[in-house]
């Protein structure tokens, strides 16, 4: 049944545009950074409304991995190779040259050709013809960017890829206003998908991208539900008794894992969405929640504190067979792992408080990634390079990054209360 | 003591539940059924004996001298952990007694965790304090259909700010006399 909810206190919305994007600010970089150029791109139409080869520029200089020349550093601006004086560029010590131009084409597109250049071989890696029109500038920068990327450092680029994240503001006493909110992967272009009185948490994607589970309390009682993001339409999933929480898409995206209290204490499900059928896989006093689902699809891991503290277990569906993932520390939960299943990132504590932690499950080894101490939910980019997680910056709730080695870092600050509960998106087609 | 202070707070409880009970969406048909348009989360009691809570004149309980409003709502906790406080006993006797000689009356018992730790595990922990107050209850003779719990985790901070002070106000159960 798809249940459409228009009460007042709750307003759904597809394409309104809050204008609080949240802006990135680099604060560690790898210690030798690439040193990239983007030229401005060759446009002789009206002004654009985006300025494309500043997205790619911006892009790449979030990652990390790469110093971006600025503008006015640049000595000339070529549009094409014949404009290109390799000399100039190798000695203001850029290793990589970006150019390309704008032009219009039939019907109000617009095609954007882009080239890539090693500056000391003086020799073109790979150029481009793109189409787009003047309202998906954006997705054509991010689509660029995302070949560059993948171009110099042999990983696939994830800034095409988009971010879900909870706002909430205290308006007064007992009174709060939440969002849920969708951005690009570097923050712009926020829309907002949800708003409530009351709380929203514990958002996640489809594997295919197209729905998002999450849960609010707009019915006075915490519930889960499953929204398509193309329509706005949704379905109001389950609603028992007690907790209804942390929904987790299994790979194949056909079924949903997810905490429900109704029998007493939180245990662990698992909502097969065709059927509605919900089988229950754990047992246990303590609090079982948090589930995450292993690449395959055969393995749930998930917080219990039955070993006296929270931990990370997994659970092998198909055995039964249980197992502690966590060791270090007497508080590790909330686990997301990377697509190739190798790392498990989780929130540690330790003595300074709540970090983000990466555990190789190879090895066993763990390393502390952050500092701050009220660091919360990480999530991980679908090509593994980067953990995007919560923390608190004066006294607010701002989104940070951090990649898997912790050389790479920046905050994504805001100005409108609280940014919380990213997800990060797979790869979108 | 406890018996005189839960004595003074059962009759003005009683207009308080009463006032509640006119803005609430439950409604009483003219047959004695009795039909809600809320959640449907407390229907064990028989349609006979709410009438006389939420349809009788509006004297009714005017005549006592105290309040349940008076008694402790809010009851903390230490850290990650879900056990009633000594500080909070007399309190909780003292609604459970009320709510044991007034099987009309319910309340909603609202777990919250402060910010510290991850969201759905404070989800959870909310909810073990919520239970707990709900277990002293049940012990103190309130029966189960008289109470409802709910976590809100650390979504709801009584107090925004991460010192000592607002995370112990921040870890809390509510106790809320609800009309059902």
């Amino acid at each position: 049944m798809i249940k459409r909810l228009l009460a007042g206190a709750l307003l759904l919305v597809s394409a309104l545009t809050v204008r609080a994007d949240l802006v990135v600010e680099i604060t560690q970089g790898v210690d030798a950074p690439t040193p990239v150029a983007v030229v401005p791109f060759g446009w002789d139409g009206e002004v654009l409304s985006e300025d494309v080869a500043k997205i790619v520029s911006d892009d790449l200089g979030r990652s990390g991995f790469f110093s971006m020349m600025k503008r006015e550093s640049m000595l000339s601006a070529p549009r094409s190779r014949d404009q290109v004086f390799f000399r100039d560029w190798r000695i203001s010590g850029s290793d990589y040259l970006v150019i390309g131009r704008l032009q219009p084409a039939t019907n109000g597109q617009i095609t954007a050709t882009v080239e890539l250049y090693d500056v000391l071989k003086e020799r073109q890696i790979w150029v481009e013809t793109v189409n787009g029109n003047s309202n998906n500038l954006r997705d054509v920068a991010h689509y660029i960017a995302d070949q560059i990327f993948q171009q110099i450092t042999g990983i696939k680029g994830a800034f095409s890829t988009r971010i879900v994240y909870v706002t909430a503001e205290m308006l007064g006493k007992d009174k709060y206003r939440y969002r849920l909110q969708m951005a690009d992967s570097d923050g712009a272009r926020p829309r907002t998908i949800l708003e409530s009185k009351e709380p929203i948490l514990s958002p996640t994607w489809s594997k295919d991208g197209s729905k998002l589970a999450y849960v609010s309390f707009e019915s006075t009682r915490p519930s889960i539900y499953v929204q398509h993001l193309a329509t706005g339409q949704r379905q109001r999933i389950q609603s028992f008794k007690g907790l209804n929480g942390a929904p987790a898409w299994s790979p194949q995206g056909d079924r949903l894992a997810l905490v429900l209290s109704k029998d007493g204490n939180p245990e662990i499900y698992i909502l097969t969405l065709a059927t509605g059928q919900l089988e229950r896989v754990t047992r246990h006093y303590g609090i079982d929640t948090e589930p995450t689902w292993a690449p395959d699809g055969e393995s749930l891991l998930f917080t219990s504190d039955r070993g006296g503290m929270p931990q990370i277990y997994s659970l092998h569906l198909p055995t039964k067979n249980l197992k502690r993932i966590t060791f270090e520390g007497k508080y590790n939960s909330r686990g997301r792992l990377t697509q190739d299943g190798r790392f498990l990132s989780m929130v540690h504590q330790d003595a300074s408080g709540f970090h983000i932690a990466v555990q190789d499950l190879k090895t066993g080894r763990l390393d502390i990634l952050t500092s701050t101490g009220l660091d919360e939910s990480p999530t991980i980019a679908p090509n593994g390079s980067i953990i995007l997680y919560a923390t608190k910056k004066g006294g607010r709730g701002v989104l940070a990054g951090v990649s898997l080695d912790g050389r790479v870092r920046f905050t994504m600050p805001n100005t409108q209360g609280d940014v919380r509960e990213p997800a990060w998106s797979p790869f979108l087609q | 003591m406890r018996v005189s202070s839960a004595a003074k707070a059962i009759s003005l409880a009683l207009s308080v539940v009463w006032v509640v009970g006119c803005s609430s969406p439950s409604t009483l048909t003219e047959d004695g059924d009795l039909s809600s348009s809320a959640n449907g989360s407390a229907t064990t009691y028989g349609a006979g004996s709410g009438a006389g809570m939420s349809g009788s004149g509006s004297g009714s309980g005017m005549g006592g001298s105290v309040d349940v409003a008076n008694l402790q709502t809010v009851f903390y906790f230490d850290f990650d952990t879900s056990s009633v406080r000594n500080d909070s006993i007399a309190d909780l006797e003292a609604h459970a007694q009320y709510l044991a000689t007034h099987p009309q009356a319910s309340v909603r018992l609202e777990g919250h965790a402060d910010e510290r730790g991850t969201r759905e595990y404070n989800m959870a922990l909310g909810e073990r304090r919520a239970q707990a107050v709900e277990r002293f209850l049940a012990v103190n003779g309130v029966n189960g259909s008289q109470v409802e719990s709910i976590s809100f985790g650390e979504e709801k901070p009584a107090f925004m700010g991460s010192g000592e002070d607002s995370l112990s106000q921040n870890r809390r159960v509510e106790l809320k006399y609800v009309a059902r």
